[in-house]
């Protein structure tokens, strides 16, 4: 076996933190001695080592650009890549990436990732990324003819489907939820399996203009950073009243509970001030404490979530729950970096979830038809305009939606919505105004 | 039966989707879903939620590389079983979440933990990533996998959670610090919003094979891919290719992306830009981009000293300086750039004034600055 020396990838298995290239080495140790009958090249990962030792010397990748490679009936789900020095290292001449649709919140039982292990060991690399970051499994590494038997294993002896790649709704992906967290809004979990399923089409053949992300938060912290990284951002928030508990305020303001929940443990910032770390850091100042009682003015709150973060044994989110929807979120390529710009303030999240669907379906409508090749969501909203958009979703425009209104007054009307239409006859002009 | 080339939509099943989450919640959970009323960091890693109903459920949080073989996955299992009823789940930063539902399970899990190493000494579940300390570097794939990275994604991020362990494992900053990185501009991931970024850049125009170019890319769609409009087509030698004004390139590499004959990746040419200021939680001050504050350090294999030299310099600058609960770009933006800058002792050049389309709100349109 042409085991290449790897000395500077050496160097990456000292210190503390778990290195990878000890792990890529234990698994081509394995793969050296195991029985398994294996589909693919058995010196795969030495030679994945090889050619990244090769990287390292060059200071560039060596992998050719692109690669069309994918199971029948899909037109996306696998990355195909070949290595560019294939006679230096044959077990990495195709290494296609799959994707597979994880579960949602990535909570997983040992018998089925022992399932993934077992399948992958055989038809792939035996390497992985947990995960990646939109949030499939990623399956690193395997030859073009196993690319139909494991998606053939996945589906019919895993349940198990792939995540999406291309110009199509990409894998949805969501925070832990009402799972294991007290601020959830509402069921992450629920609604993000639920319109993974219900666009499954969608995910598995591209129809878009380019790529489009779900993303679900249960609130604005933010945990699977929506808002960021998701052309339609769904985030939980309330609009009742932050709940009170005044003798869990005495317990947090006495010493007893600590703020934040002890996240700021590793150092002495001296004892709880109610007053400093939550009622002056209010952004809309709309709390009070009078030593005894604290009061919110919920009417002027943002719901940003620092003081429920800062005292979560005492205040927790409203009752009269639901969802931000946000979009255009993306990358810089190609017009610059976008957030996404808050659409819908407030809409309940109940199931079936009608509501959402329609307005996801809406959106979609509109940018399948006007979209330009490769343009994201988030440039045509910004080509034709945030009032455009909001005339196809059916909304009407709301102070909510903007940092601020315009400076400029460069402003567009319908010639409809002026008295007397934009027909005019110069020579009528002329009776009042002499050239 | 299996897959039957000569067959190949036989038997075939498609738009099955994600296995349903709910087969696997471990049972503590099922059973106070959407019950729990509040939760605490005991420790550095380790977490409790507390159910309405009584019940506690105990997590404990160990880094993961991202990058794993089936080999790890079931040395995960494996300690999931022991102590878990075979429940295990990552986090949206790809760190690994073991969780128990009694308080004994506790320690000997910890301890199961701590013990194991790789054979090059590395440990392979550190404990940590909680509260306001460091936690895992959300990345992408580097030369690892894809074909326009300008710099690894893998190696340089051990380099920086090497230096920075002790903080992985420690509570002690003013807010959580979100460390992410991206191999090229494309910032798969969190690269735009996070507290501090790497960033991999390209400093040299693309090579153009106009050999090769009309047959392996549709012109028109590298034309457009050109954010500064620095592509137009272009007959050379008798083949249609494109030419490419290096004035107005800014090296982006996507018309790359598009057209597998314009390669930019280089030796000298390609490295590392560090961002700072970004977050996306709405917790006081709204979401915000990240800053680039260092234009370039240069691509140094293996442990890319300058890049985890200038990182450690912002980090532990913002740790000595800044307000409780206050997040690098707050910081930042309270004391002013010109501040950041004196601080830090990172150099300002021209690299870092905005000069793209809407460049002019970046630019300060007042008196107000600090000496």
């Amino acid at each position: 076996m042409a085991k290449r020396k790897t000395p500077m990838l050496d160097e990456l298995e000292k210190g503390r933190w778990p290195s990878f290239v000890s792990d890529i080495k234990q698994e081509a140790e394995a793969r050296e001695k195991t029985k398994v009958d294996l589909q693919t090249p058995r010196e795969a990962c030495d030679d994945l080592l090889g050619l990244m030792e090769l990287s390292y010397e060059d200071k560039v990748g060596h992998w050719k650009h692109g690669g069309i490679v994918g199971v029948f009936g899909y037109g996306g789900g696998v990355i195909g890549r070949y290595c560019d020095q294939p006679e230096q290292f044959p077990g990495i001449r195709d290494f296609h990436t799959m994707r597979v649709n994880q579960p949602s919140s990535y909570f997983y039982t040992t018998e089925y990732l022992r399932q993934v292990c077992e399948l992958w060991e055989r038809r792939g690399s035996g390497l992985t990324n947990m995960h990646g970051s939109t949030g499939d499994i990623i399956l690193l590494g395997t030859t073009t003819p196993q690319l139909e038997e494991v998606f053939w294993e996945l589906t019919h002896n895993l349940k198990q489907d792939l995540g999406g790649s291309g110009s199509n709704l990409r894998t949805p992906n969501c925070c832990i939820g009402k799972a294991r967290c007290e601020y959830a809004c509402y069921d992450t979990q629920h609604l993000c399996h639920s319109l993974t399923m219900e666009y499954q089409d969608e995910l598995h053949r591209p129809a878009f203009p380019y790529k489009f992300k779900f993303k679900f938060d249960g609130c604005p912290n933010g945990c699977v950073a929506s808002i960021a990284r998701a052309d339609m951002s769904v985030i939980g928030t309330w609009r009742d009243d932050i709940r009170i508990d005044q003798e869990a305020v005495g317990a947090y303001v006495g010493g007893e509970f600590k703020p934040n929940a002890g996240a700021h443990s590793g150092r002495d910032w001296g004892p709880f001030d109610i007053e400093k770390e939550v009622i002056d850091l209010c952004p809309t100042h709309c709390m009070a404490w009078d030593g005894n009682k604290l009061k919110i003015n919920n009417k002027e709150c943002i719901r940003c979530m620092h003081c429920i973060d800062t005292m979560p044994r005492a205040l927790r989110i409203g009752k009269d729950t639901g969802a931000s929807i946000l979009f255009g979120a993306k990358a810089p390529i190609l017009e610059g970096a976008q957030m996404s710009t808050l659409t819908i303030p407030f809409m309940k999240v109940e199931e079936p979830y009608d509501e959402i669907k329609e307005l996801i379906e809406k959106v979609w409508d509109w940018w399948a038809e006007e979209g330009r090749n490769r343009e994201r969501l988030g440039e045509l909203m910004q080509r034709q305009g945030f009032g455009k958009f909001l005339e196809v979703c059916g909304l009407k425009a709301d102070p909510r939606m903007i940092h601020e209104p315009r400076s400029n007054p460069y402003i567009f009307w319908k010639e409809e919505d002026v008295a007397g239409g934009w027909e005019r006859d110069i020579k009528e002009f002329r009776k009042k105004h002499q050239k | 039966m299996g897959y039957d080339p000569s067959n190949p939509m036989k038997d075939r099943i498609t738009d099955v989707g994600p296995r349903n989450y709910e087969e696997f919640l471990p049972p503590i959970i099922k059973r106070n879903f959407g019950k729990w009323l509040y939760h605490e960091i005991l420790e550095p890693g380790v977490l409790v939620h507390v159910s309405e109903t009584g019940e506690k459920v105990y997590t404990v949080r160990v880094g993961g590389c991202r990058l794993m073989s089936v080999q790890h996955i079931r040395e995960i299992c494996d300690i999931a079983d022991k102590h878990c009823d075979g429940h295990v789940r990552w986090t949206t930063r790809n760190n690994v979440e073991f969780m128990v539902d009694d308080e004994a399970k506790l320690k000997p899990l910890m301890e199961d933990l701590e013990k194991r190493k790789f054979a090059g000494g590395s440990n392979k579940f550190p404990r940590g990533g909680t509260g306001a300390g460091l936690t895992n570097i959300v990345h992408t794939q580097g030369w690892i996998h894809c074909h326009t990275p300008a710099i690894d994604a893998s190696g340089v991020v051990k380099c920086v959670m090497d230096e920075l362990y002790d903080d992985f494992q420690n509570m002690r900053f003013p807010a959580q610090v979100r460390i992410s990185l991206a191999c090229c501009l494309n910032m798969c991931g969190a690269v735009h919003c996070s507290d501090i970024a790497i960033l991999g850049i390209h400093r040299k125009p693309p090579m153009v094979d106009h050999e090769n170019l009309g047959n392996m890319c549709e012109i028109p769609l590298a034309v457009a891919a050109c954010p500064t409009g620095a592509i137009k087509p272009a007959t050379v030698d008798g083949k249609k290719s494109v030419a490419v004004n290096n004035e107005r390139c800014m090296f982006c590499g996507n018309c790359f992306t598009m057209c597998p004959s314009m390669p930019l990746a280089d030796e000298e040419g390609s490295g590392v830009a560090i961002l700072v200021g970004g977050k996306l939680s709405n917790r006081i001050k709204p979401p915000m981009f990240s800053k680039v504050v260092v234009p370039f350090l240069p691509n140094e294999p293996p442990r890319w000293p300058q890049t985890v030299l200038a990182i450690k310099k912002i980090l532990y600058t913002y740790m000595e300086d800044a307000r409780k609960y206050e997040r690098l770009g707050n910081w930042a933006e309270r004391i002013g750039w010109e501040r950041f800058f004196e601080k830090t002792g990172l150099p300002f050049t021209a690299h870092l004034i905005d000069d793209y389309r809407f460049a002019y709100t970046t630019w300060r349109t007042s008196t107000q600055f600090k000496f």
